[in-house]
C-alpha cells in the first residue's frame, strides 16, 4: 500500500461514522431513559441550533386556537379537527394509544376514511392515494370549533382472539372493532373503508429521511425472486412540492414522501390548519359550513406560516433516538440472535448509513439502527385494514422502526403497539404478524418460553 | 382571519396580550447546554475542600435572593392593601411600582429553578405564563376564548359559582387556597389564577396596544367602592388581588425556608450530595436558563411568531427587565456575587474562582460572554427606556428591533458554549442531562 492510499484510509477512518448498535442514532443519540427520553434534541446539535429546536418544540407543544384570535401566530384551528396541538397525540413525542372502550373521544388515535376507486379516478388516486369519502373526507374529525358539528364519534371495542403457542400457552389477543356513531353530516358512503391509526413516536424521523432512495430501492424484491417469502416494495406516493410521484417513507403505510409533507398533512388533517404544502382544510364539497368558515391566514395566505412549518420540520427532524440500555446483557444478546435466526431482521433491517448530504448536517453519514427497511409488506388478513393507500394494498404495512420501543412504558405509560394499538405488549405484536411474516411468527410460536422471553427482552432493549 | 375584510377586528384582536391557551407552565426544563464535543479531559475527582464552600455559597445566594423576593412581595402586599383601602390612582401607581420592584429579585431567582426541582415545582404557582386572563376578570369585548378552555371565560371575579364538566365549583369566597386550586382548571395550563402575572393583570389590565407603544391601563376605580366602581364586582376584585398577594407571600416564605441553614430542608439535602452533583446543578441551571428558556422560549419564540402573546411580562410591558434580571441571575451564580435590594453586596467562594484555578482561559471566556450578554440585554432595557418596549421590538417589519432581540439571543447562545466549556474545565463532561442521565 502506498503512502497515498494510507493517507486516504486514515482520512476516511477519522471521518467515517462510528457503528455502535448501542447508540442507534449515531452521533445524534441521547442517553436518557426516563419520561423525557423521546423529547431531547440530537446530541450533536450546536447550541445555536438547540435554540431553534426549542422554538420548534414550542410550536409542536402549544395549542392552536380558533381564528380570529389575538394569538395570530397560532390561530386557524379547524373548523373540523382531531386535536389542537401536535403534542396531544404524539404524547411526550412518543406513541399514541387507542381510546378506552366506549370512550367518547379518540384524541391520540384517528380513523382514516376512503372508498373504492372508480374508473376515471386515476388522477385523483395518483395524487391523493385514496378516494376520500364524499361527505367526510379522508379522515374522521371528532372535534369542531364552536358553530360547527364534529363529524362523529369513534367507538372502539375488542373481540378476543386466542392464540395457542407450541408449549400450550394461550395468549389472548384483542382485535379492535371500530364503529362511528353520531354522524353529523348524514350517512357515509356505503362502501366506506375505515382504518384506525395511533400516533407513532417522533424519534429518529430525520435520520430515516436521510436514508438514500437507492438504499430503499436496492432492498425491493416485489416478486420474491430470492424466494425467501419476503417481497418488500417501497410505496410510490405524490410529492406536493415537486408535483410528482416519489418514494413513500412516512406513515403506517408509507403514504408520505417527506417529513415536511407529513407534518403539513397532520396540520391539515388533524388540526384543520393550512400551509403552503397542504393548502386546504379537510372540508368536503358537501360540508359547506366548513368550507365557509373564517380562516387564520397570515400574509402568505396560510394558517401555518412557512417559518413555523420550517421550525416544526427542524424540531421533528432532530428528536433524538435514545441509547439502548442493556445491549450487553447475555439474554438480550441471545434474543438478538433469535431475532435474526427467525428471519425478523429481513424486514426489521437493523442498520443503514445515512446520506452524506442529509438535509441537516448532524444527521449526515451516521450509522443508524432503526430496525426497519421502510418497505411495504403483506402482513396477512389479521392485520389488514382493507384500505389501500397509493401502492399499499389493504393488507400491506410499512415495517415500523423498532428503535426506542423498549422505552414506551417509561415515556407513555403503556406498551400498546401496531397501527391501531391493538397489541398490548411485544409478544402480542409479534403474534399478530401474518402474510410475509407468518413464517417468522410461527418460529416464535414454537420457541421454548426462555427463548421467547429472550427475544422479547432483545426487542425491549432497543 | 381575513385581514382584508376585517382590519379593525384584527387590530383589536392582535392587541389583547396574555391570553393564550396551554403553555406548559414552567416551560419544559429547557433545552440544556450542549454535550461535550471533544471528550478529552478526564473527569477530575472533585476537591471537596475547595468545592464545598462554593456550593454552600450558592445556597447563601439562593437564600438572599429568595429573601429579597419575599421582602419585596410583602411590600407589594402592603401596597395592594393600601390600594384596596383607598383606591386612588396614586395608590394604584404605588402598587404597580411595588410589583415592578418585586420582579427584580424574583427574576434573579429563576436560575435556581433548573437542576433544583424543589424550586421548579413551586414555580408554576408563582410565575406561570402566559395566562388566559378571561379566567380572572373582565376582558375586552373582542376577547377570543381559547377553544376547549372552559376557564377562558370563567371570570372568577364576576361569578360566585363555576361549572366545570360535571363539577360545580363554589367561588363565593375568594381565598388563596381557592385560587391555588383553580390553576390548570379543567386541564388547561393557560388557566393561571395565581402568581406574579395574575397580580400583574389585576394591576394593569389587558395590554390592548399589540405591538404598538403602551401597556395595560386599568383604572384605580376598578377597586372603588359603591357607585364609583368601574367594570363591576370591585369588592370581589379586591378580594382576589389580596388573596393572590397573600399566596405569593406564602409561596415565597416556603422558598426561603428551603434555603435556610441548619434546617431539615433542601439546602441540607444539597449539602449532603456529592460536590460534583452540586456543581452540575449550578452549571446546568445557568445553561438551561440561558439557552432553552431565555434565548429559546422567552425570546426566539416571540421573535419568530412576532407575537405579543409570547411576551413574558406582557400586561406591564416589563419584559426587558424580566429578561435582564434573568441574565443577571446567571451571572450571580457564576461570580458568587449578588447585589441585594438594599444595595449591599453578598459575595463569597465562587464558581468563577474555582474555574480559574483549573483553567484561566475558560474563566476568562465565560466572564467575557457574561459581560457581553449583560450589555446585549441592557440594550433591550435602554430601548424600553427610550420608548420602544420588547413587544414593539418583536413586531414583524421592525428590522432594527428584531436585530436587537436577535443580538441578545446570540449572546446567550455564545454564553452557553462558554458555560459548557467552564464545566469541562471542572471535569464535568456532557453537562447535557440527556447524556448524563441525571434527572436530579
Amino acid at each position: 500500500m502506498n503512502r497515498f492510499c494510507l493517507a486516504i484510509i486514515t482520512l476516511c477512518s477519522c471521518c467515517a461514522a462510528l457503528a455502535d448498535p448501542a447508540r442507534p442514532g449515531g452521533a445524534a443519540t441521547v442517553s436518557d431513559s426516563g419520561p423525557n427520553a423521546f423529547s431531547l434534541p440530537s446530541a450533536n446539535l450546536l447550541p445555536s441550533r438547540k435554540v431553534d429546536f426549542s422554538v420548534g418544540n414550542s410550536f409542536f407543544r402549544n395549542p392552536w386556537v380558533t381564528a380570529p384570535s389575538s394569538t395570530t401566530a397560532r390561530d386557524g384551528l379547524g373548523p373540523l379537527f382531531n386535536t389542537n396541538a401536535c403534542q396531544n397525540c404524539h404524547i411526550k413525542d412518543g406513541r399514541g394509544h387507542p381510546p378506552a372502550v366506549d370512550d367518547g373521544n379518540a384524541v391520540s388515535m384517528l380513523v382514516r376514511l376512503s372508498i373504492p376507486a372508480q374508473p376515471g379516478q386515476e388522477n385523483l388516486l395518483q395524487q391523493d392515494g385514496v378516494i376520500a369519502d364524499p361527505v367526510y373526507g379522508g379522515q374522521l374529525q371528532d372535534m369542531a370549533i364552536p358553530g360547527h358539528q364534529p363529524e362523529g364519534k369513534v367507538r372502539i371495542h375488542y373481540r378476543d382472539v386466542p392464540v395457542t403457542l407450541a408449549d400450550g400457552t394461550v395468549v389472548t389477543l384483542r382485535k379492535p372493532v371500530v364503529k362511528i356513531t353520531d354522524l353529523a353530516y348524514g350517512p357515509m358512503h356505503p362502501q366506506v373503508m375505515l382504518s384506525a391509526r395511533v400516533a407513532p413516536p417522533m424519534i429518529g424521523l430525520g435520520l430515516l429521511e436521510a436514508i438514500a432512495d437507492q438504499e430503499l430501492l436496492a432492498q425491493e424484491d416485489a416478486d420474491d425472486k430470492n424466494a425467501d417469502g419476503i417481497s418488500g416494495r417501497a410505496n410510490r406516493v405524490w410529492d406536493n412540492e415537486q408535483q410528482k410521484t416519489v418514494i413513500g417513507r412516512f406513515g403506517w403505510k408509507a403514504g408520505q414522501p417527506t417529513l415536511n409533507q407529513q407534518n403539513a398533512g397532520a396540520f391539515a388533517g388533524d388540526m384543520g390548519l393550512t400551509s403552503r404544502v397542504h393548502r386546504a382544510d379537510d372540508c368536503t364539497a358537501l360540508q359547506l359550513s366548513c368550507q365557509q368558515s373564517v380562516n387564520g391566514n397570515d400574509a402568505e395566505g396560510y394558517e401555518v406560516s412557512d417559518k413555523i412549518l420550517a421550525q416544526v420540520l427542524f424540531y421533528s427532524r432532530n428528536l433524538a433516538v435514545p441509547a439502548r440500555r442493556n445491549p450487553g446483557d447475555p439474554a438480550v444478546q441471545r434474543g438478538e440472535k433469535l431475532f435474526a435466526d427467525a428471519g425478523c431482521a429481513a424486514c426489521h433491517r437493523p442498520s443503514f448509513t445515512t446520506r452524506s448530504d442529509a438535509a441537516e448536517p448532524e444527521l449526515a453519514s451516521q450509522v443508524v439502527y432503526p430496525y426497519t427497511d421502510l418497505l411495504l409488506h403483506d402482513m396477512g388478513e389479521g392485520l389488514a385494514d382493507h384500505r389501500p393507500e397509493f401502492l399499499a394494498s389493504g393488507s400491506e404495512w410499512r415495517t415500523p422502526p423498532l428503535w426506542g420501543v423498549g422505552l414506551t412504558q417509561a415515556v407513555n405509560g403503556h406498551t400498546q403497539m401496531l397501527h391501531d394499538g391493538r397489541a398490548r405488549n411485544v409478544l402480542e405484536a409479534i403474534l399478530w404478524h401474518g402474510g410475509e411474516a407468518e413464517k417468522s411468527m410461527s418460529i416464535v410460536k414454537t420457541m421454548p418460553a426462555a427463548d421467547r422471553e429472550a427475544l422479547v427482552k432483545f426487542v425491549e432493549s432497543l | 382571519m381575513r385581514r382584508a375584510l376585517f382590519p379593525l377586528v384584527l387590530a383589536l384582536a392582535v392587541a389583547a396580550c396574555g391570553k393564550q391557551p396551554a403553555d406548559p407552565v414552567p416551560a419544559s426544563p429547557a433545552a440544556p447546554p450542549p454535550a461535550a464535543t471533544a471528550a478529552t479531559v478526564k473527569p477530575a475527582a472533585q476537591d471537596e475542600a475547595a468545592v464545598r464552600p462554593v456550593i454552600n455559597h450558592y445556597s447563601d445566594i439562593a437564600l438572599a435572593v429568595f429573601s429579597d423576593a419575599l421582602a419585596t412581595a410583602q411590600a407589594l402586599q402592603q401596597a395592594i392593601d393600601r390600594l384596596v383601602a383607598e383606591p386612588t390612582e396614586a395608590n394604584l401607581q404605588a402598587a404597580r411600582t411595588a410589583w415592578l420592584a418585586a420582579r427584580v429579585p424574583y427574576m434573579q431567582s429563576e436560575v435556581f429553578r433548573f437542576g433544583n426541582s424543589v424550586v421548579d415545582d413551586r414555580e408554576g404557582q408563582l410565575n406561570a405564563w402566559p395566562l388566559d386572563e378571561g379566567l380572572i376578570d373582565y376582558v375586552a369585548a373582542d376577547y377570543q376564548a381559547a377553544l376547549g378552555n372552559a376557564g377562558a371565560s370563567a371570570n372568577i371575579i364576576a361569578n360566585t359559582a363555576l361549572i366545570v364538566g360535571e363539577k360545580a365549583l363554589d367561588l363565593s369566597t375568594i381565598t388563596p387556597e381557592l385560587l391555588a386550586s383553580l390553576n390548570e382548571l379543567g386541564g388547561s395550563e393557560a388557566n393561571v389564577a395565581t402568581g406574579y402575572h395574575a397580580i400583574e393583570f389585576l394591576l394593569w389590565g389587558q395590554d390592548l396596544n399589540g405591538t404598538n407603544a403602551g401597556a395595560g391601563n386599568r383604572p384605580a376605580s376598578d377597586y372603588a367602592q359603591g357607585g364609583a366602581c368601574t367594570h363591576g364586582h370591585c369588592e370581589r376584585r379586591a378580594q382576589y388581588l389580596q388573596a393572590a398577594a397573600a399566596l405569593l407571600v406564602k409561596d415565597l416564605q416556603a422558598m426561603v425556608a428551603q434555603w435556610q441553614p441548619a434546617a431539615d430542608n433542601y439546602r441540607a439535602q444539597l449539602a449532603k450530595e456529592p460536590v460534583e452533583q452540586g456543581l452540575r446543578k449550578m452549571l446546568f441551571g445557568m445553561g438551561s436558563l440561558s439557552l432553552g428558556e431565555l434565548a429559546g422560549e422567552r425570546m426566539k419564540v416571540a421573535l419568530e411568531a412576532n407575537s405579543t402573546e409570547d411576551e413574558h411580562d406582557c400586561f406591564s410591558d416589563n419584559t426587558h427587565h424580566s429578561h435582564f434580571y434573568n441574565g443577571k441571575g446567571i451571572r450571580n451564580v457564576y461570580l458568587g456575587e449578588y447585589r441585594r435590594v438594599d444595595g449591599s453586596v453578598l459575595s463569597g467562594p465562587s464558581l468563577a474562582a474555582l474555574v480559574k484555578s483549573r483553567d484561566v482561559a475558560a474563566d476568562l471566556l465565560l466572564q467575557q460572554k457574561l459581560a457581553t450578554t449583560e450589555s446585549a440585554l441592557q440594550t433591550l432595557v435602554d430601548s424600553a427606556n427610550n420608548g420602544q418596549h420588547f413587544d414593539q421590538l418583536i413586531a414583524s417589519g421592525n428590522a432594527s428591533g428584531n436585530a436587537l432581540v436577535r443580538g441578545a439571543i446570540d449572546a446567550l447562545v455564545a454564553q452557553t458554549v462558554a458555560i459548557e466549556n467552564a464545566a469541562k474545565a471542572l471535569g464535568i463532561q456532557e453537562l447535557n442531562p440527556d447524556t448524563a442521565d441525571h434527572s436530579f
